[in-house]
């Protein structure tokens, strides 16, 4: 070591002051090692059931299972919804670097369209980072099998196989059963979200929607070990979820689709009902729509397509189409003249093929410019004279006439468990005066006896009209679920909504009108005479015609030379077997022109039909 | 006459002797790397092939132990000015052509080898310290000092450029204890560190943000719990669920399950925490102990300035790293990377360490002692 002679060290010296340094340190080092194991037991020994605590959440998830929905069939068992498995694929945003790339090497191995891309955006912003987002549903085999390769390159993507909504019958019965789809910020706000955890769908239109809470069942959870990415490693416990129960619905699919068939190319509406005891054995809407893109959220091009086609599929029109009944109310107009007393069977009126109030120069037409001639009141059914019921109802007065039809469901909501149907109108000088208020007009009663003016029904309501005008008032609120089974099996009937009676006066009015029915259909001068015929049943009906545009006083209506948006809509109510009704039926064709000779064939393939299945 | 220390009888000197070698600071390191590896073998999800490399590393860190222990503290003496020399040559050139690994310039690509002039710096800064201090009376004057000062903060400025912060705080220890050692006035230390807080604000400017993000979520770790303070968090859950005893080896679920990040390297000790308990912790806080007792009474017992400094910064040094690793995975310290010495998962900074104590093992065997 060198020492070199110009300096003067002192080994000794500097040999105490080293010692004494590193004892400084030493005890400096020893305090800090102090102040680490306090720490460490204030970490491990003080605080340790708090992190002991902390370290099981982390470890321990509560997991919810989503209960299966129940499935929906219709009376004979056939399915109307299923749950079909299917895989997903599914992001977990937190574990993805770069999602654009990762979108784009996946879109090498799935078809990842821009419409995917678009909702898989938009779920993304109501999730957490940590939570599963679809990115793709209904996987082919081939894709699972593509993705599966090469999933180790794709941290963060998995697969996920789960149930899909199916509805197999498409587009026959979506106004019927309705659809369910993803869950969205409105219905998070009604719905109670500890029952909906892991659940991602939900009714929305239809007996999805009004049945809601019976299909989806009960949530269960599961008590599972996680690791840091939030996989599974084992199951601790397991609270099993209670699936939803199924429906069975009144409705006949095979006459459902007869209905459909029986329409042809027309659109428009309709529904028949079991007039004993309300349930629904039809409802149709045409054109339909498939119900099966919306379950998982449909292109918005698709959307926009069915939105804005001038035929309106999405429309639902038996609840919603609210139509002029035309001639169909006649037989109620008549039955509230004999009833209340203001007519009788033998009345007669003349009909000169015009009417015209007291002081007024204003010719109310009848559709016959010809006139019928002497009518009473059967002749003014069968041959649907406008003249007769323009008197009838100026006798009636339109309040009187408001009150009589009010209770055979016109201008009221019938109740059906489908929401969103709408309540038709019903005139009276009231309803004028609070929805108008003006004054009501005598000329406006007239019209409003042959179901014109203001007058609106949906086909549904015409229906459940037809079915307590056939059953002698017993007013049966309509419904489609019929009965329910739990999922352990249990059949239970759904409770039938109570039954209205419209008080009678004499059994005998009724008696009267109906066979005016009856003969609108088998008589010989009947407006629906031509479908009386190769029938081994009796049914009664009233044909009807409801002005889609008003024509001018002394304007001729020609079908051939009118576009056919603007032609008339033909209605046709009916029931059967006429003295023991087991079906009534509204059918409403739009822009179908006449009644008897387009909506009448319709409602006799429909009878037809059904009692061909259902054999008396 | 002068002799070299031989405490047996010429003939039966012991094979530790031979090969220059301290039986009980070879001991507590070998039961430090011994314990070090089975806590390894769990953080590293029984990994085989992790425990083969780091067996490779504890090897290679040991093979360079004793090798510089045959090197007699003359040598090394008279190696100092070019050693310290290249290092900083080294770092000037790493933050020209370094290559950037993890965001910071710290590596230099020699070719053969990737090479880390800031770990050479970790013993070219003591040494040279100690060498520039070896001939002077002590305590040093103002214009020595003055002159250590401006060899400190060179290389640390150049650290901090890369940026590596921990690298240069240790550096920074490993030169300021050779000046504690040789008795820096204590007046002239509180001085400097009532002047190192008062520029605190001024050191905040010059931070990186990802260092600034570091010491405001060491303030407050429950800000962003799922980012910045997800370490310290997962960290003090592992220790503090680990108990008194621990939840045994290979059963830890915070390490197990992934929860614990980086936890074969950084936060090992957090895994140790959680699977031995605070009695395993003490354990490992016992050998460290042994370890820089042996290696402080070595260099009180050296026979020069340059070797006692020299040995004595390179004690303090191996208590500092313990001290910030365990500080940090606990939550008394910000988080800065510094792996806790002998265990974390790693190779650099293993092989400096181990050359450290083969010089404290030179400095004590080559020893000479005056012949009556």
């Amino acid at each position: 070591m060198p020492h070199p002679l110009h300096t003067f060290k002192d080994s000794l010296l500097e040999s105490r002051l080293f010692l004494g340094r590193s004892i400084t340190a030493m005890i400096i080092a020893g305090l800090l090692i102090a102040a680490l194991i306090a720490r460490l037991a204030w970490l491990q020994v003080v605080a340790h059931e708090h992190f002991r605590t902390l370290s099981e959440d982390n470890r321990v998830k509560l997991q919810p299972i989503p209960p299966n929905r129940g499935l929906i069939y219709d009376r004979n068992g056939i399915l109307l919804a299923e749950n079909l498995p299917s895989f997903r694929l599914e992001i977990v945003p937190e574990q993805v670097h770069d999602m654009e790339t990762t979108l784009a090497e996946l879109g090498a191995l799935v078809e990842i369209r821009d419409f995917d891309r678009e909702r898989f955006h938009k779920i993304r912003t109501r999730m957490s980072r940590f939570e599963g987002v679809p990115l793709r549903f209904h996987l082919s085999d081939e894709e699972v099998a593509r993705f599966a390769v090469n999933r180790h390159l794709f941290p963060g993507v998995d697969i996920r196989a789960g149930l899909s909504r199916n509805y197999p019958l498409g587009r026959h019965s979506a106004h019927a059963i309705g659809y369910v789809g993803r869950i969205n910020e409105d219905d998070l706000t009604v719905i109670d979200t500890v029952n909906y955890r892991g659940t991602t769908h939900i009714g929305k239109v239809g007996v999805e929607k009004t049945y809601e809470d019976l299909l989806h069942g009960r949530v269960g959870h599961q008590q599972v070990e996680t690791n840091a990415q939030g996989r599974i490693l084992r199951v601790l416990s397991r609270q099993p979820p209670h699936a939803g129960s199924s429906l069975y619905l009144s409705l006949d699919a095979r006459l459902q689709q007869a209905t459909e068939a029986a329409f042809g190319d027309f659109n428009g509406s309709a529904v028949a009902i079991d007039p004993r005891s309300g349930e629904v054995l039809a409802l149709v809407s045409l054109p339909g729509y498939d119900p099966n893109p919306f379950v998982n959220g449909i292109d918005y091009k698709d959307y926009k397509a069915l939105n804005d086609d001038p035929d309106q599929p999405l429309f639902n029109r038996a609840l919603r189409g609210q139509y002029p009944p035309g001639s169909t109310i006649k037989p109620f107009v008549a039955l509230a003249g004999l009833e209340i007393g203001v007519t009788s069977t033998h009345t007669r009126t003349y009909c000169p093929g015009f009417y015209r109030l007291p002081g007024n120069d204003r010719k109310y037409r009848d559709w016959k410019r010809t006139g019928h001639g002497m009518v009473d009141l059967r002749t003014a059914i069968v041959e649907s004279c406008d003249v007769y019921f323009y008197d009838l109802a100026r006798s009636l007065g339109i309040d009187r006439l408001h009150d009589y039809l009010a209770p055979f469901g016109f201008g009221d909501r019938t109740g059906i468990d489908i929401l969103g149907e709408q309540p038709g109108i019903l005139p009276s000088s009231a309803w004028k005066r609070a929805t108008k208020n003006a004054p009501w007009f005598p000329g406006e009663t007239l019209i409003s006896g042959i179901g014109q003016g203001f007058n609106l029904a949906t086909p549904l309501q015409l229906a459940v009209a037809t079915a307590t005008l056939a059953s002698y008032g017993e007013f049966h609120p309509p419904r489609v679920v019929h009965a329910i089974r739990t999922p352990d099996g249990t059949f239970a009937p759904q409770p039938a909504p109570p039954v209205r009676h419209i008080p009678i006066q004499q059994r005998e009015h009724w008696d009267q009108v109906l066979a005016a029915m009856i003969e609108v259909v088998h008589g010989a001068r009947g407006t629906a005479r031509r479908i009386g015929t190769g029938i081994d049943y009796q049914i009664g009906g009233k044909t009807g015609t409801a002005q889609v545009f008003g024509l001018k006083q002394e304007e001729e209506y020609d079908a051939e030379t009118i576009a056919e948006k603007l032609r008339d809509h033909a209605l046709f109510i009916a029931y059967a077997p006429a003295h023991e009704p087991h079906i009534a039926v509204a059918v409403v064709v739009e822009n179908g022109g006449s009644g008897g000779a387009v909506g009448a064939p319709i409602a006799r393939q429909i009878l037809d039909r059904y009692f061909e299945d259902n054999p008396l | 006459m002068i002799a070299e220390i031989n405490p047996g009888s010429g003939t039966r000197r012991s094979w530790l002797q031979r090969f220059h070698l301290d039986g009980m600071l070879l001991l507590a390191l070998l039961a430090t790397c011994a314990f070090g590896l089975v806590v390894l073998y769990s953080a590293t999800g029984e990994s085989q092939t992790m425990m083969q490399r780091q067996l490779l590393r504890l090897a290679l860190a040991f093979g360079a132990m004793i090798v510089i222990a045959q090197v007699p503290p003359q040598l090394l003496y008279r190696w100092t000015p070019w050693l310290f020399g290249a290092g900083v040559a080294l770092l000037a050139a790493v933050l020209m052509v370094g290559d950037i690994g993890k965001g910071a310039q710290r590596w230099l690509d020699l070719g053969f080898v990737r090479f880390q002039p800031s770990e050479m710096m970790k013993l070219a800064m003591p040494m040279m310290l100690a060498w520039y201090f070896a001939d002077v009376r002590l305590p040093p004057g103002a214009r020595r000092l003055l002159v250590a000062a401006v060899l400190l903060v060179i290389p640390i400025l150049l650290i901090m450029r890369q940026p590596d912060l921990g690298t240069a705080l240790l550096i920074g220890c490993a030169g300021f204890f050779v000046l504690f050692l040789a008795g820096l006035y204590w007046r002239l230390l509180f001085g400097l560190a009532a002047a190192g807080a008062a520029c605190a604000p001024i050191l905040w400017y010059f931070m990186h943000d990802y260092q600034r993000q570091r010491v405001i979520t060491f303030l407050d770790p429950e800000q962003d719990p799922l980012g910045a303070g997800y370490h310290i968090i997962q960290s003090k859950i592992a220790i503090g669920s680990g108990g008194l005893y621990g939840k045994g080896w290979l059963n830890g679920t915070q390490s197990q399950l992934e929860f614990l990040p980086e936890r074969s390297t950084d936060f090992i000790f957090a895994v140790l925490g959680e699977e031995f308990g605070l009695i395993g912790i003490l354990l490992l806080l016992a050998v460290y102990s042994v370890i820089i007792l042996r290696s402080v009474y070595i260099s009180t017992q050296a026979q020069d300035t340059f070797t006692r400094l020299l040995g004595g910064s390179l004690a303090l040094t191996f208590g500092v790293y313990a001290l910030v690793n365990t500080g940090m995975v606990t939550g008394l310290l910000p988080v800065v990377g510094v792996p806790l010495p002998l265990i974390s998962y790693g190779g650099t900074s293993m092989v400096t360490l181990m050359i450290g104590f083969g010089i404290l093992m030179s400095i004590h065997t080559h020893r000479k002692l005056l012949t009556t």
